[in-house]
């Protein structure tokens, strides 16, 4: 904007939005505030400065300090937690400790004597207490979770967390075939069909800031401050719920701390919303607690994904074909179906399963499912499940972290089976210049060809697949023929190499009770070693629309998975600020490390146990790895978002190190020992 | 009770319950909110301010046990005309994205860098790791740290 201006950036100011001020752009998601709003303001500024001649600046490409970091360094600038009212007043609920558990006697007076306490507030299973004091309604939101009995439901409302490919794979769902390319497997004699399975666990946003909001009811109308990524589908689901015009119920967006899509921070303005109703005309604060953060916010949905690609017998790719498993990724207000925020949800209203965005829009579950290598047949299908035990939703760069995975993966073996360098074999498969540049970028970053034993690995690894000519003539066409292959067809099976199909549901998972293993401990009876060093790399452009990215990780894997390096090079087109494209992809593949080799979601058949930071271990400062990042300038292309591209490469080229390690292809994520040890032969 | 609390070498009466956590009091009755709310339990390190120099969790330290020791919070550190060293150091670097963890990082930091004024880069890491950072902006808040000997 200041380039196009022509003014100096300092007198730029970006404002927060504000319903029935700002324009309603949807929501802040999905890297798309670089492509659609910066390149909107971008126009409307040049518009601008047509009409008025000005001096020439050059903003564009330059690392220009953010005006945020002094307050923030300094300790003045606020969040929205930090937000203070005149006579505001701190609200706090309790949720039930399981899903589906109903409150039985609960006995509010010790709560309300406490001094401070201005009311206590019930409303279906939700129960809520407003006081004077922060502390104070801290201590008698525990004083009510100590007296409040529950009846757990009838029937476990959870599926059993150590199966969940099994059960996404089981479970009513909206099957579509996403791509067909008509152009299907021949199945001929002389074809082989390798197939792998892949599997994530629920993941939780974990911010480091609990969701808050703020929100005061006057003379009948709804004012909320609140962190959510849009507030204009936020108003119009508080203005439903609580049966408003619109016009009734203003939301202001105030900064709050990293979200990574959509955590509880809609959730926690319904809050305020419903215990400001107690207490007309003053703000009531609610913040969520920590556990209720890490059980109650949306999650990032578990997924399956089943890759087979069919060979010919030149070890060319005749067909592939990508199956997703999964919830859908959005449950944002106002998205498909209307979801209720969860404070609804406790009054008794019914919940709305989540639903994917279109693949056009860059998709859900199936976002990166179509590989973006030359394919001569390809088919994506997508089994979105109909039910939701977990309510889940938008989780930074949703279906992309695992069917980058999975795709980089096969990519993988498939280069293994051709004897191939896993670089060469995929600059063989692309012919968009802007993704083999950043592929030529990040092998020339690490000196990939040097350091690469390439034909070692490649050559000790190629015999432990098993593979099966196709067996034509056997079964009927359609699906039950493919489950007739993959019944015969060998390939990778959640990481085991081995008849696909065999023993798939014991491994899944860790042990939640048990002690965790030890990789070392793991592999005392197998061979052959190959040292514990392993490289991987992965590619991908985010939603095939974004940004390109590759990425090569080098890990350790002894005790666990460590990954101790990435080198990753990016083209976001143009760059803007590039310390802000640095850090952001760096950020992402930090994010994508913690995923992928350490973060599950806990949960029993009766609620979520992993509730505090013991339970949801996140990556910390000792295992972050050293990140160097890349940019590939496109001073001509338009520029594109830069905060999700880096989370499926990453993902990738860590599962593909941890392969170049151990000569093992994990499929079940994360890569804790106790999956890799499932995965060892 | 009447709480007297020593804070950034000022004195406070605060009238509060005894065993309201530091962290409240701060924010809440002094007005300094650089300390955040992060979990609440001592895990997460969003909430660190210094007692008698030492990092502490306001979000689990009583006031009883902190009445007259020498509370510093990030307010207390520097400011824009008289910045610590390492205020400059992480706008130097831009050291974080959100910047939701920062306060605590920068005072656990400062803990350390006071203890220790040339620390390695494994011995930054060490002392930051009881301080999640979720953002991913870890390598640069080392950096950070680390330049302010460089």
């Amino acid at each position: 904007m200041a380039e196009e201006l022509g003014v100096d950036i300092s007198r730029v100011r970006m404002i927060p939005t504000k319903t029935g001020v700002s324009p309603n752009e949807g929501y802040t998601a999905g890297s798309l505030s670089m492509q659609h709003s910066g390149a909107a303001l971008r126009h409307l500024s040049a518009q601008l400065r047509a009409a008025e001649a000005r001096v020439e600046q050059v903003v564009v490409g330059r690392s220009v300090p953010r005006f945020d970091i002094p307050g923030k360094v300094f300790g003045t600038r606020h969040y929205i937690q930090d937000l203070r009212f005149p006579g505001q007043l701190y609200g706090r609920v309790l949720r039930p400790p399981t899903r589906n558990a109903q409150p039985q006697g609960l006995d509010e007076t010790q709560a309300r004597k406490i001094p401070g306490v201005i009311a206590t507030t019930r409303t279906g299973n939700l129960i809520g207490v407003i006081a004077e004091r922060e502390e104070v309604a801290v201590q008698a939101i525990a004083q009510l979770a100590e007296e409040c009995h529950w009846t757990p439901a009838e029937t476990p409302p959870l599926p059993n967390e150590q199966a969940l490919p099994e059960y996404l794979k089981s479970t009513p769902a909206d099957t579509q075939t996403l791509h067909d390319s008509g152009n299907p497997p021949t199945r001929d004699r002389s074809t082989t069909t390798i197939q792998a399975r892949f599997s994530r666990p629920y993941l939780a946003h974990a911010s480091i800031a609990p969701s808050c909001a703020i929100a005061r009811w006057h003379n009948g109308t709804l004012a909320v401050w609140t962190h959510s990524q849009g507030v204009y589908n936020l108003r119009a689901e508080l203005a439903r719920w609580f049966d408003l015009p619109p016009e009734a119920v203003q939301v202001e967006h105030v900064e709050g701390a990293g979200c990574y899509g959509h955590n509880a921070a809609d959730d926690a303005a319904g809050d305020a919303a419903l215990l400001a109703q107690a207490v007309p005309g003053r703000h009531v604060q609610v913040m969520w607690s920590r556990q209720d953060e890490l059980s109650w916010a949306p999650f990032g949905p578990a997924m399956a994904i089943e890759v087979a690609v069919e060979l010919n017998d030149r070890e060319e790719i005749n067909h592939w074909r990508q199956e997703i498993w999964s919830n859908g990724h959005s449950s944002r207000p106002s998205s498909q179906g209307n979801p209720p925020l969860l404070a609804a949800l406790d009054q008794g209203k019914q919940p709305v399963p989540s639903s994917d965005p279109p693949l056009t829009g860059g998709g859900g579950s199936a976002r990166n499912a179509i590989p973006g290598y030359r394919l001569p047949g390809l088919t994506v299908v997508s089994h979105v499940l109909q039910e939701m035990p977990l309510r889940t939703s938008a989780l930074r760069a949703l279906g992309a972290h695992l069917n980058v995975y999975a795709t980089e993966s096969m990519i993988d073996e498939l280069a293994e089976r051709a004897a191939k360098d896993p670089i060469e074999y995929r600059l063989s498969l692309l012919a968009d210049p802007r993704a083999r540049k950043v592929l030529e970028r990040v092998a020339e970053a690490v000196n990939w060809n040097a350091s690469r034993p390439s034909a070692q690995n490649g050559a000790a690894s190629a015999h432990e697949i098993q593979t099966t000519e196709h067996e034509i003539n056997a079964g009927p066409a359609g699906k039950d023929r493919v489950s007739a292959d993959r019944a015969t067809a060998a390939g990778i099976d959640a990481g085991r190499f081995g008849p696909a199909g065999s023993n798939g549901s014991n491994r899944a998972g860790s042990n939640p009770d048990g002690p965790s293993q030890s990789i070392r401990a793991g592999r005392q009876e197998t061979t052959p070693t190959r040292g514990d060093w392993g490289r991987g790399v992965g590619y991908a452009r985010y939603k095939n629309t974004g940004a390109y990215c590759a990425v090569v990780a080098d890990v350790e894997a002894t005790d666990s998975v460590r990954v101790v390096r990435l080198t990753i090079a990016v083209d976001v087109g143009q760059v803007v600020n590039p310390d802000g494209v640095r850090n952001q992809i760096e950020g992402g593949a930090i994010q994508a490390v913690s995923w992928t080799t350490r973060e599950q979601v806990r949960f029993d058949r009766h609620g979520v146990t992993s509730r505090n930071w013991e339970d949801y271990p996140i990556l910390t400062f000792a295992d972050v790895p050293s990140v160097v990042v890349e940019l590939v300038d496109r001073p001509d292309c338009p520029s594109l978002g830069a905060g999700e591209a880096s989370i499926g490469p990453t993902a990738a080229a860590i599962g593909n190190a941890v392969r170049a390690a151990l000569g093992v292809r994990v499929g079940t994520l994360p890569l804790t020992p106790d999956n890799v040890i499932a995965a060892l032969p | 009770m009447t709480a007297h609390l020593i804070v950034n070498g000022q004195d406070h009466e605060v009238d509060c319950d005894p065993n309201a956590p530091l962290l409240y009091i701060l924010r809440n009755d002094l007005c300094l909110t650089a300390a955040k709310f992060g979990c609440g339990q001592g895990m997460c390190g969003a909430c660190n301010v210094l007692v008698d120099g030492h990092p502490t969790h306001s979000c689990d330290t009583p006031i009883w046990s902190v009445e007259g020791k020498q509370i510093q919070t990030l307010e207390g550190l520097g400011n824009e005309e008289n910045p610590h060293p390492l205020q400059q150091a992480f706008i130097k670097e831009q050291a974080m994205q959100c910047g939701y963890c920062i306060a605590g990082i920068i005072m656990t930091a400062a803990a350390l860098t006071t203890r220790d004024p040339e620390p390695d880069e494994q011995t930054v890491r060490q002392a930051l790791n009881g301080n999640l950072c979720r953002c991913g902006a870890h390598n640069r808040i080392v950096r950070a740290v680390l330049s302010c000997h460089a």
